[in-house]
This record gives C-alpha cells, sequence and structure tokens, in this order.
C-alpha cells in the first residue's frame, strides 16, 4: 500500500488505511455526484480515461524529457482500432468480410485492449524511430505533425476503400461485454442498481488504478532511472552504458500503449468516433494536464488531470444558469469562457507554481546551508 | 584468469590519427596502460588530452589506431558500448543527472551491469526485485567509499562542487571498470579539496582499480601518476615515469616556453 503513499512508507498502517479511505472516496464517488444526475458520473468516467492518458503522456514527456505534442494520435489509434473491430461499419463496407463473419465484428474486449495497446506501441515506435535524434523544440514540431498526419488519414481514408468512414466517423459500436453483462444497459446487482455510465466509471477506476501501478513502479526500475538520466543529460546517460536509442523507444511505445488503451474504452464509452475527437487541441489539453499537475510527479500528473477534466464540465453546468439568473439570457457561451479560465489558469500557475501544482519534492539543501542539514538520511 | 590475460595492458592504442580539418590533433599517438596503474597525460592547452580522451570513449572516431582493451582487440564505437567493454569516464566540466538524488545516480551507473526488463519491473518479479537490492546495496557501498553517503538521498545538484566530482567517480565506479578514465577532475578544485582526491584516486588504485587521469594539474599528477605521457600539438614529446619526464628538456620547453630554462624541481 506504501506504494501508492511513499511518504508513509514508514507507517504501513497509516498506507493502508489511507488507501481504504481514498478506495472508498472513489468507489462512493458516483452515488455521491449520481445524485444531480449522470452527467457528473460521465464527467467522472472522462477523468478516469484523462489520468489514463496523462499519465501515459507523463512516461514520454516526464520521464524521459521528450516533448510530444502528438499523443492523442495513440488515442486515436486505439479509439479506431475498436470502432472497426466492434461495428457493422467494416462488414457493410466490405461484402466478403461479411460473407466470413456473418454475425459482424464484435469482437471481446479483452481480445480488443491488448490488441489496441499493441498496434498504439508499433505507432509509437514508428513515431520514435524517426525523431531519435531530436530534442526540444524540433522533437515538438514533428510529433505535432505526426499527429496531425494520424487525424488527417481519419479523416480522408474514406475513399477509395471506405476504411474509417472519413469526417462522419464510426458509429453503432459495441459497449463493453464482460463475461455476459453489457455495459450498455443498467446492472441489477440485488442490493443496488448501477446504470449504464457508473459501470463505465468503475472498469476506467480499475485501469486507472493499474496504470497507476504501471507507472509507479516502471519509475522506481532500472528502465525508470535510465529514462530520467537521459532526460538530465544524454551525454552523461551514454558514457553510463545506456542505449539511448533503445530506451527512448521504449519510452515511446509504452506511453503510446496507455494511449492506446484509453482510446479503445474512449470508442466504447462513447460508440461512436470521428476524427474531430482527436484534434490538436486534445494533445495540448493532455500536455497541459501533465505540465499543470507537475511535469514527471505522478500524483501531481493525475491531479493535474483530474481538475482539467473537471473543470469544463463544471463550468458547462454553472456559466449558463448564472447568466441567466443575472441577465436573464447567455452573454458569453460557455466553451468561450472555458478556453479563456483555461488560458488564465496556465498563466497563473506558471507564474507561481513554474514546477506545477503538485511538483515533485525536493531533496537536499543549498550546499551553503548545509551544515544545519540533517545527515544519514540514507534511503 | 589466465596468466597472459593478467599480464595484458588494461588498455594499449596505438598509432591514433585524428584531424579536424586542417588541424592535426592527435598524431601517432599511442598509450600503454598496466593494471594497477594510475596513468596521467598531460600536456599544455590544446595538446590534444581531452581528444585522445574522446577518442578511447568513443566520442570521436579515430581517423586510424588500435586498441586492445584487457588484451581483446577493443573498437571504440558507440560511447554505450564503451562502458559494457569496461571504460567508465568522468567529465571536465561535471555532468551528473542534476536532479535526481545522489543514490539514484550511482544506481544509473549499474544500469550496464543488470538486465531488468520493463516487463520484469511492472511484474515486480523476485529477480528483478533481488536485482533492485543489490543495486541499491552497491550504490549505497559505492557512496561510503568516495565518502559521501551522507547526502545519499540529497539531489545532485544541491552537492558542493567537490562532493560533485566524488559522486561522478562513484557512478563511474558503478559500472566496474576495468579503466576509470579521468578528464580533470582537480579542475576548479581548491588545495584541500585535490588533498582530498588524492587520498581517493590513491586509495582506489590500491583497490586495484586501473585509472587514466588527464590534468592539467601538474603537481597532481607528478605525485600520483605511476607513468606518464606528455602531449604537446598531437604528438607525444615524453612518456615515462613522473621523475624522468620532469627533466625531460622537450616537457620544459613545452610547457614553460624555449627562452627559458628554469631549474626542473620548479616543476615537482
Amino acid at each position: 500500500m506504501s506504494l501508492f503513499f511513499p511518504s508513509l512508507r514508514n507507517k504501513p498502517a497509516a498506507a493502508i488505511a489511507a488507501t481504504f479511505v481514498v478506495a472508498a472516496v472513489l468507489i462512493a464517488a458516483p452515488f455521491i455526484v449520481g445524485t444531480m444526475g449522470n452527467a457528473g458520473v460521465r464527467a467522472l468516467a472522462f477523468a478516469a480515461l484523462y489520468v489514463m492518458l496523462a499519465l501515459g503522456l507523463n512516461i514520454v514527456v516526464g520521464f524521459a524529457g521528450l516533448l510530444d505534442l502528438g499523443y492523442i494520435a495513440f488515442y486515436a489509434v486505439g479509439a479506431y482500432m475498436y470502432a472497426l473491430l466492434a461495428s457493422p461499419h467494416l462488414t457493410s463496407n466490405f461484402p466478403a468480410l461479411a460473407a466470413m463473419f456473418p454475425q459482424g465484428f464484435h469482437n471481446s474486449i479483452w481480445m480488443v485492449i491488448p490488441l489496441g495497446a499493441a498496434v498504439a506501441a508499433f505507432f509509437g515506435v514508428v513515431l520514435g524511430a524517426p525523431v531519435l535524434k531530436l530534442r526540444g523544440d524540433y522533437l515538438a514540431i514533428v510529433t505535432l505533425g505526426f499527429g496531425e498526419i494520424i487525424r488527417i488519414f481519419l479523416n480522408n481514408l474514406n475513399a477509395p476503400l471506405n476504411l474509417t468512414n472519413g469526417p462522419q466517423g464510426i458509429t453503432l459500436i459495441d459497449p463493453v461485454n464482460i463475461a455476459g453483462v453489457s455495459f450498455a444497459r443498467t446492472l441489477d446487482l440485488g442490493f443496488v442498481k448501477l446504470p449504464s455510465v457508473y459501470l463505465y466509471y468503475y472498469l476506467f477506476l480499475l485501469l486507472t488504478v493499474i496504470t497507476i501501478v504501471v507507472c509507479i513502479r516502471l519509475q522506481d526500475s532500472r528502465l525508470g532511472r535510465a529514462w530520467m538520466a537521459i532526460r538530465e543529460d544524454d551525454i552523461a546517460a551514454k558514457a553510463m552504458g545506456i542505449n539511448v536509442r533503445n530506451v527512448k523507444l521504449l519510452a515511446f511505445a509504452l506511453g503510446a500503449t496507455f494511449g492506446g488503451v484509453s482510446g479503445t474504452m474512449f470508442a466504447a464509452f462513447q460508440g461512436f468516433v470521428s476524427p474531430e475527437s482527436f484534434s490538436l487541441m486534445e494533445s495540448v489539453i493532455v500536455l497541459a494536464m501533465v505540465v499543470l499537475g507537475g511535469l514527471g510527479h505522478i500524483p501531481g500528473v493525475i491531479l493535474g488531470a483530474v481538475l482539467l477534466s473537471l473543470f469544463p464540465e463544471l463550468l458547462r453546468h454553472t456559466v449558463v444558469p448564472v447568466q441567466e439568473q443575472l441577465f436573464g439570457r447567455i452573454i458569453i457561451d460557455a466553451e468561450v469562457l472555458r478556453m479563456m479560465l483555461y488560458g488564465l489558469a496556465m498563466v497563473v500557475i506558471m507564474l507561481y507554481r513554474p514546477k506545477g501544482l503538485w511538483p515533485a519534492p525536493e531533496h537536499g539543501v543549498n550546499p551553503s546551508t548545509r551544515g544545519s542539514a540533517k545527515a544519514g538520511a540514507t534511503g | 584468469m589466465s596468466a597472459a590475460a593478467s599480464d595484458a595492458p588494461v588498455l594499449r592504442a596505438a598509432g591514433v590519427n585524428k584531424r579536424f580539418g586542417g588541424l592535426q590533433a592527435l598524431a601517432d599517438v599511442g598509450v600503454t596502460i598496466r593494471r594497477g596503474q594510475i596513468y596521467g597525460l598531460i600536456g599544455p592547452n590544446g595538446a590534444g588530452k581531452t581528444t585522445f580522451f574522446n577518442v578511447i570513449t568513443g566520442l570521436y572516431s579515430p581517423d586510424s589506431g588500435s586498441f586492445e582493451l584487457g588484451g581483446k582487440p577493443y573498437s571504440p564505437s558507440e560511447p554505450h558500448k564503451v562502458a559494457e567493454a569496461g571504460i567508465a569516464r568522468t567529465f571536465q566540466n561535471i555532468r551528473l543527472f542534476p536532479e535526481m538524488t545522489a543514490l539514484e545516480n550511482v544506481m544509473v551507473g549499474r544500469h550496464v551491469r543488470t538486465k531488468a526488463t520493463a516487463l520484469g519491473a511492472v511484474l515486480r518479479t523476485r529477480s528483478q526485485r533481488a536485482e533492485e537490492r543489490a543495486i541499491r546495496a552497491r550504490a549505497l557501498e559505492l557512496l561510503d567509499y568516495v565518502g559521501i553517503r551522507r547526502y545519499a538521498d540529497f539531489q545532485a545538484r544541491t552537492l558542493a562542487y567537490g562532493d560533485q566530482r566524488r559522486l561522478e567517480i562513484a557512478r563511474a565506479l558503478a559500472t566496474d571498470p576495468k579503466l576509470l578514465a579521468l578528464d580533470e577532475p582537480a579542475a576548479g578544485m581548491n588545495a584541500t579539496e585535490k588533498l582530498a582526491l588524492r587520498e581517493l584516486l590513491s586509495h582506489i588504485r590500491s583497490d586495484g582499480t586501473t585509472i587514466l587521469l588527464i590534468e592539467h594539474d601538474v603537481k597532481l599528477v607528478m605525485g600520483l601518476c605511476d607513468r606518464v605521457t606528455v602531449l604537446d600539438y598531437g604528438k607525444i614529446i615524453a612518456e615515462g615515469t613522473p621523475a624522468e619526464v620532469q627533466r625531460d628538456p622537450a616537457v620544459i620547453t613545452a610547457y614553460l616556453g624555449g627562452a627559458h630554462a628554469p631549474a626542473p624541481q620548479t616543476l615537482s
């Protein structure tokens, strides 16, 4: 349990208690938020998806220090992967496939999640290989281009072969179905009824917890240290025998994996995907979550993702009623205000907390005052 | 280990040439470094010391030259393979991983001698956990060895200058090098720090690690090294024990200019 609360490493009982409290709050959350309607629970489910995305991007940007502005492409790859393998789109457009699969494509989520992860990882390497020698701004420009290329492909691959159905997107995507329980319908457990959106929330929560565990374990490993070493000084890292090329490719591939998995979940949850969900703006927002929360610091990234994904929802449900109350009409659209406040929040946070809302803790003190520092603080 | 292998020099480089445009940075340079030696490479500014250093650590590729490491042919190609082959280096202007703790810096040095994969880390397999414990124990031991264990959990950038040098040496030692190559480790140090560095280096030698020392500080080199090569304008002008080299007129000329004829002991 101290995995989640490293500051409580020496107090296992407190760590277990803290984990139980957090778990109880997260499990109870939809029932509390749900009293005001399903939209709130939906927002929570999306927050979980964004946490997954942000943690995946954090591997690339936070751990390995590779600025990636096209991360949403992997989300798109995962989403289209699921959309194509669990919707009537392919069978209705390709009679040959329809003949082979008379029931249509309805692949199990257990097959699509690993497949989505693998294909996204493959795309991660495809992006990573040509940009190995690039750093900083140059890397950002190329990854930005990559993200746009994927989106434009999805937008235009409706002719000559209709693979993606172009801007109309793919509809009628199967909901998640685990052990015969369809997530599209309310699940009646007897003592409690779980509407569809609650089920998705719990599924995403589970995947998010897995993501967090994987990220923490990677961070505290030989590979995690190698990532941080190349982020800090790649010449010194090479001199220490780190194969910078392979380690960077692994960062791109593993980061992309999380993007791909959250993409498959997004497609199943929405039942519909179209290229406009994967615009550059989405990449920027996920990056903003990572940077505003605390680059490279897992709890910070989670905080950033939760705040920045819930904040617009909150606005959507307050701005319009408040304006109607005050002025009797809507003066500023919620969407416009959202971008304005987003920008303002970023400027303020970067001014007052340049390392993010919850940055990695500082270790050690200034050498000039070190005489008074406590000695023997070894881990 | 066979007798032949233990007698073989740790590093033998012969006929190394490197040209940058019109400048012959290295002309037919060769060294033979034997086990347990501190081997000094000195010379005035621009003599080619760092170029030679960068050639044997794989940062520059030589125009010609042959190399042997521990009796086996060795071609310094990619820098990360150099550490694996057994040469660990430090940098003239310290290159630590500043935001990582001192302990983590040394743990990175163990990278090349360990092999846990990403999957092993995610699943926390038994072998991965055992390896991780061994890495940590060895890193703490090395911090202790260079005398900065009390700063193990401090970020590297918060350490004092002399301690950063020590940390860099600990990180290099973590790769279990056959040859520890130090690029001007005394640069920027005050007299006390230099004395402490000298003690540390002779300690490392007595524990059996061979050291190649590139240094500006003639006093440090003369007091510490078993053999010295003097470079000037990319050529070897003298080679031998410190005492021999010190008396060499070519060396005196290179360092002090031909017009002066100072007494040799001014160099000691």
